[in-house]
Order: C-alpha cells, then sequence, then structure tokens
C-alpha cells in the first residue's frame, strides 16, 4: 500500500492499527490457550499436588529432574515406548502403501462414473468420529452377537473376546485405522496422477511398454516426488500412534501390548492426578516429536519441498 | 484412461480392467459393510433375536422398537444432540469469526510484527504444552462443567490458519486498495471485499471445524463432568462402549413396559443415530473436502 501514515515504523503500525484490532482476538487465543500451557510444563520441574490450588504451579520450588529420572527408571518406561513405535510402525507399514496402491487402482480404472462412487464411498470412513470406530469396532468383534464371533459360531469353534486379547489387539488397531484412512489418504496421490502427461503413456505405447513398465517407468516416477515427501511427513508423526483409537478401545488385559506415551499420561495426568509427574512424560513426548518434525521438515526442504511450512 | 483408447486395446487389457475393477468393488463393499451390518442389527426385535440368535444379517420385521426408545426415554439423547448442535453452530462460527480476522492481518505483507505473529503460530505447531497443563489451564478459567469448554481451547487450528492466509494472500491488493481509498476501514474492507471473494475458502474451512466439533468428544470427557452437557458422541461412547447389557437395561430401558430391544440392537441404534447426520450430508459436501485436502496440501 502506498503513502498515508509514512513510512515510519510508528506510522505504519497506526494505517494498520484496524488490522491489529482485527487481529487481537486469535493472538490472544494464541497466548492464552497455547503459552500459558508451555509455561504450565515447568511444574514437570516441581512438584505440584492436585488440591494445591492453581497458583502453586507458579510458586511450588523446583525439584530439578526428579520426575525424569523417576519416568526413564521406571518399568512403563520402554514398555510404553515400545508399545507407541510398534503400533505407529505397523500403522505406517500396512497404512502408507494403501492409499498409494488404491490411488493407482482408481487411475487405471476406466469406467468415470465407477469412479467416482468408488472414490466417494471410500472417503467415508474418513468423517466418522473415533467414538464411532470404536462402536463399529466393538460391535463387529463383540462376544454377544459380534459378526466375527458368530461366524466363529457356525464353524463349531469358541468365542473370542478379541479386544481384550493381547495378541489380536494392535492388529485390530492397524486394520481399522488403514480402513480409516485409506481411502482419504488417496485424494493427494490421485491430485498427483492426474498432472501425470498422457503423451508420456503414448509414447512408451508406441514403444511396445506394456501396463506393468508404464507404471514402473511412467506412473510410480510421477509421483515418487509426493510418496517421498508424504513418507518424511509420516515420520514425523511417529510419536502418535493413536491416542483416541487406544483410549476407546483398549482395557488393562491389553495395556501390555497397547500402552502408548499419550494414555499413559492420561491415566497417571487425570485419572490419577500425578500432574508434575505426567507432564514430565508428556514433555518427554513433545520434545522428541519437535525434534522429529522439525527434522523431517528440514529434509523436506532440502529435497526442494516447501515443507510444511 | 483416456490414453489407451487412443489405441485398440488388447485382450491382456480387458482381463487386467476386469480384475482391477473386481478387487475395487471388494474393496469398496468393504468400506460399506460395517455400516450396513449395525444398521440392520439396529432394527431387530426382541423376538426375532431370541427365534433366530444374535447374527441377523437381513432381519424379517423392521423394527423401530431401539429407535422410539431412544426417542421417548432418551432424554439424554435428545439433550445430547443440542449441545452438539451448540458446539458445531457456534462453535464453528467462533472459529471461522477468529481464523478469518487472524488469517486477514497476517496476510498482509506490511504489517510491522507479521512475522512474529506468524513464528508464534508455527512454534504451537510443533510443540505441544501438554495435556495436563491445558487442563489445568481450563480448570484455572472456570471453564470446567461449561459448554464454552468445547468452544474456547480450540478456538483456532493453526493448519487452517494458515490455509486461509495463503488463500486471503492471493486476493488482488488492488481490490482492496480501491476500498480503502474510498475510505472504508479494515474491517469494512475484510467484510464486502475479502470474504465475499474468500466463499470457497470460508465453506472448506467451515465444514472443516464443524466436522471436527461434530466428531469431537475427548475434550467434553475430560472438561464435562455432569451428563447434562455432554455431546451425542460422549454419550454414545458411556453407551456404546462403557455400559454393560445391565447397565444398559438399567438406565435407558428401564421404564419399557414391554420387552425392551436386546443390548446390540440399541447400542447399534445409537450408533446410527449420532452417524446419520453426516453420512446424509457427506455426499453434497464432499467435493468442499477433497478440494480443500488438495488446497491444503499443495500449499499449506
Amino acid at each position: 500500500m502506498k503513502a498515508a501514515g509514512g513510512s515510519s515504523l510508528r506510522g505504519r503500525m497506526a494505517r494498520y492499527r484496524m488490522h491489529y484490532a482485527l487481529m487481537a482476538g486469535g493472538i490472544l487465543y494464541f497466548i492464552i490457550f497455547r503459552y500459558v500451557p508451555m509455561y504450565g510444563i515447568t511444574i514437570a520441574f516441581k512438584n505440584v499436588m492436585p488440591f494445591d490450588g492453581i497458583w502453586a504451579m507458579v510458586t511450588a520450588p523446583y525439584i530439578g529432574f526428579t520426575h525424569f529420572i523417576n519416568f526413564f527408571r521406571s518399568y512403563y518406561f520402554w514398555n510404553i515406548i515400545g508399545n507407541t513405535l510398534a503400533i505407529s510402525g505397523l500403522k505406517l507399514l500396512f497404512g502408507f502403501p494403501a492409499p498409494i496402491l488404491l490411488a493407482l487402482m482408481l487411475n487405471e480404472a476406466w469406467g468415470i462414473r465407477f469412479k467416482k462412487v468408488t472414490q466417494t464411498i471410500s472417503y467415508l470412513p474418513h468423517f466418522i468420529s473415533m467414538v464411532v470406530l470404536a462402536g463399529l469396532v466393538s460391535t463387529l468383534l463383540s462376544t454377544s452377537g459380534g459378526v466375527f464371533n458368530e461366524i466363529i459360531k457356525k464353524f463349531g469353534g469358541e468365542t473370542i473376546y478379541f479386544l481384550g486379547e493381547p495378541k489380536y489387539f494392535r492388529t485390530i488397531l492397524v486394520v481399522s485405522d488403514v480402513w480409516k484412512n485409506m481411502g482419504w489418504g488417496s485424494i493427494i496421490y490421485l491430485a498427483a496422477l492426474s498432472g501425470t502427461n498422457p503423451e508420456l503413456y503414448e509414447a512408451a505405447i508406441v514403444d511396445g511398454a506394456g501396463r506393468w513398465k508404464q507404471t514402473l517407468y511412467i506412473t510410480l516416477p510421477s509421483i515418487a516426488y509426493v510418496i517421498v515427501i508424504m513418507f518424511i511427513f509420516a515420520v514425523g508423526g511417529l510419536l502418535d500412534a493413536g491416542f483416541e483409537q487406544i483410549l476407546l478401545l483398549y482395557s488393562p488385559s491389553v495395556y501390555q501390548v497397547s500402552d502408548i506415551i499419550d494414555t499413559y499420561v492420561y491415566r497417571e495426568g487425570l485419572i490419577n492426578m500425578k500432574y508434575s509427574f505426567s507432564t514430565a512424560v508428556g514433555l518427554f513426548k513433545s520434545v522428541i516429536a519437535m525434534t522429529l518434525i522439525v527434522g523431517t521438515n528440514a529434509l523436506a526442504r532440502k529435497m526442494g519441498q516447501e515443507g510444511i511450512w | 484412461m483416456k490414453h489407451s483408447r487412443t489405441i485398440k486395446p488388447k485382450t491382456s487389457e480387458y482381463v487386467f480392467q476386469g480384475v482391477n475393477y473386481v478387487v475395487l468393488t471388494l474393496l469398496t463393499l468393504l468400506f460399506l459393510i460395517p455400516f450396513l451390518i449395525v444398521l440392520s442389527t439396529s432394527f431387530v426385535s426382541s423376538a426375532e433375536y431370541a427365534r433366530r440368535g444374535s447374527l441377523i444379517l437381513f432381519p424379517q420385521k423392521i423394527d423401530f422398537d431401539a429407535y422410539r426408545v431412544l426417542l421417548t426415554q432418551g432424554s439424554i439423547l435428545l439433550n445430547a444432540y443440542k449441545i452438539t448442535l451448540f458446539r458445531v453452530v457456534v462453535g464453528t462460527a467462533c472459529n471461522l469469526l477468529f481464523t478469518a480476522m487472524l488469517a486477514y492481518g497476517i496476510a498482509k505483507k506490511g504489517i510491522p510484527g507479521r512475522n512474529g505473529i506468524i513464528t508464534m503460530v508455527f512454534i504451537t505447531m510443533v510443540f505441544y504444552g501438554g495435556l495436563v497443563p491445558s487442563y489445568l489451564l481450563v480448570k484455572s478459567l472456570g471453564l470446567v462443567d461449561s459448554v464454552w469448554s468445547m468452544v474456547f481451547p480450540s478456538l483456532i487450528n493453526a493448519w487452517w490458519l494458515i490455509i486461509m492466509k495463503n488463500f486471503f494472500a492471493q486476493i488482488p491488493e488492488s481490490l482492496e486498495e480501491s476500498a480503502f481509498i474510498d475510505g472504508a476501514n479494515a474491517g469494512t474492507v475484510l467484510l464486502r471485499i475479502v470474504v465475499p471473494l474468500s466463499m470457497p475458502i470460508f465453506a472448506t474451512i467451515g465444514l472443516f471445524y464443524a466436522v471436527w466439533h461434530w466428531n469431537s468428544w475427548f475434550d467434553a470427557s475430560i472438561y464435562i463432568n455432569g451428563t447434562t452437557k455432554l455431546p451425542i458422541q460422549v454419550i454414545m461412547r458411556n453407551i456404546v462402549l462403557s455400559m454393560s447389557n445391565q447397565d444398559l437395561n438399567q438406565s435407558v430401558l428401564a421404564d419399557m413396559a414391554t420387552t425392551p430391544p436386546p443390548a446390540a440392537t440399541v447400542r447399534s441404534a445409537v450408533i446410527i443415530v449420532s452417524t446419520l447426520p453426516i453420512l446424509l450430508l457427506y455426499p453434497f459436501l464432499q467435493k468442499y473436502f477433497v478440494k480443500g485436502m488438495i488446497v491444503g496440501s499443495l500449499k499449506g
């Protein structure tokens, strides 16, 4: 914008005073609801008790890294780290390629209408809430009338309480996660595929390349970039193994294989009210997660991609 | 693929297409079947349940007992719907208002302090203050047990803010300038020029917020203690996931004069009742989501 108000800092600020007024609410939101909790992290280095009152968060004396040391030494440390990485890793292993395969298959299909309908239906699970997902899972796997157990019974087998069995629990998490996100995840690959130059295929066909070779030498390279970037970002979120999903579906009998950092923080913090200790555990996660995100983003930038910011 | 048509397809091509269609059709069924099973279970009467056992994919008689129970006894459910409606309508309106106002400001390149504000937002995208500090904050603000605890703590989503900011930044500066010259202030320009030009992004981001509100349960589950202010998702979690059959009979089905519908039927009906609005609206809104997804991922 030109002139009006001069170019001194004060002049520019005066010119934009209405803009500042508009932004004030949003800025205040970030300060109160995002930055005050960051200050609240200091209770990880204190000993704040549930009934101390809110000012204890500020006034309690610092006690150093006691809570962290207790956490590192506890039995839970390796257990929840292992569970987090195992569940997250499995979801990555199966959940990452699934949307790519779906996109490739949709891209090859001839019928426009068929494609549209398939896409629309495949996006649907993305829009249901985690509670509905958990409800569907527990209904289908229920011991009283769940489809799977009814089929087992028809073949003369014993009813299985799937959600209470450690050996099935992670599979349930991964399968339901892939089911929910596969269709929606394919959008970005389909968008990338639609940008592929059709002349490349025509040239390849003239050269005698079959479908498999076309996929290998034209289709995949044309979306390789997107695949790599999506993978890098997926790795950045490795510590998020699916808090809500697990919280809704797990029970003490499967804690051994499903208790992740987030669920542990929730139980210790909000159920057992060990405020300081659970904040320390949460901070441990936040710091590693931040390192992962910033690191993977830098990697993405190095590859010439804009990164997520 | 269009390019394949320019050259006459070979037989192997037809075989491939056939296989591809079959696999995709099976996948599509996999996406639908869980919903269909729950839907049909919700129509099973207790008489049929007793006669045919529990796996009934196609009920012989469509029985609405479970729904009748939920609508008549379920003042809990009706009330929960009101709370959900509140957070979807009022919550989304607040979300959009504050997101748009901040996005409009940080989209302006010349504003002193703009980079500082953007950095402040970015930091919150990579670093989280943690569950307990956030909970303690909401508690100390006196928002516990208030419906506003479902609105304020998630007022602005940083990702969607950035998407909106990028959209605003594309609007030609000259359009706004001419309005400023005519004596309009920033608020008027935002309302009269920027907003009308940004309807697509408002629709998309508004829908994102609305669906998020509709589906949210965790915030309410930790911030709200009484049952009268719980949204539908939390009530559903309580009925579908936490309650034993016996509890269910006592709380929801207690005053039934006749035989109450089976627990599995009631649970399924609850899932259907709380998912139906989204499922019905979804086909019409789908294209906005897809657009938003693509906009957000290309330049987010």
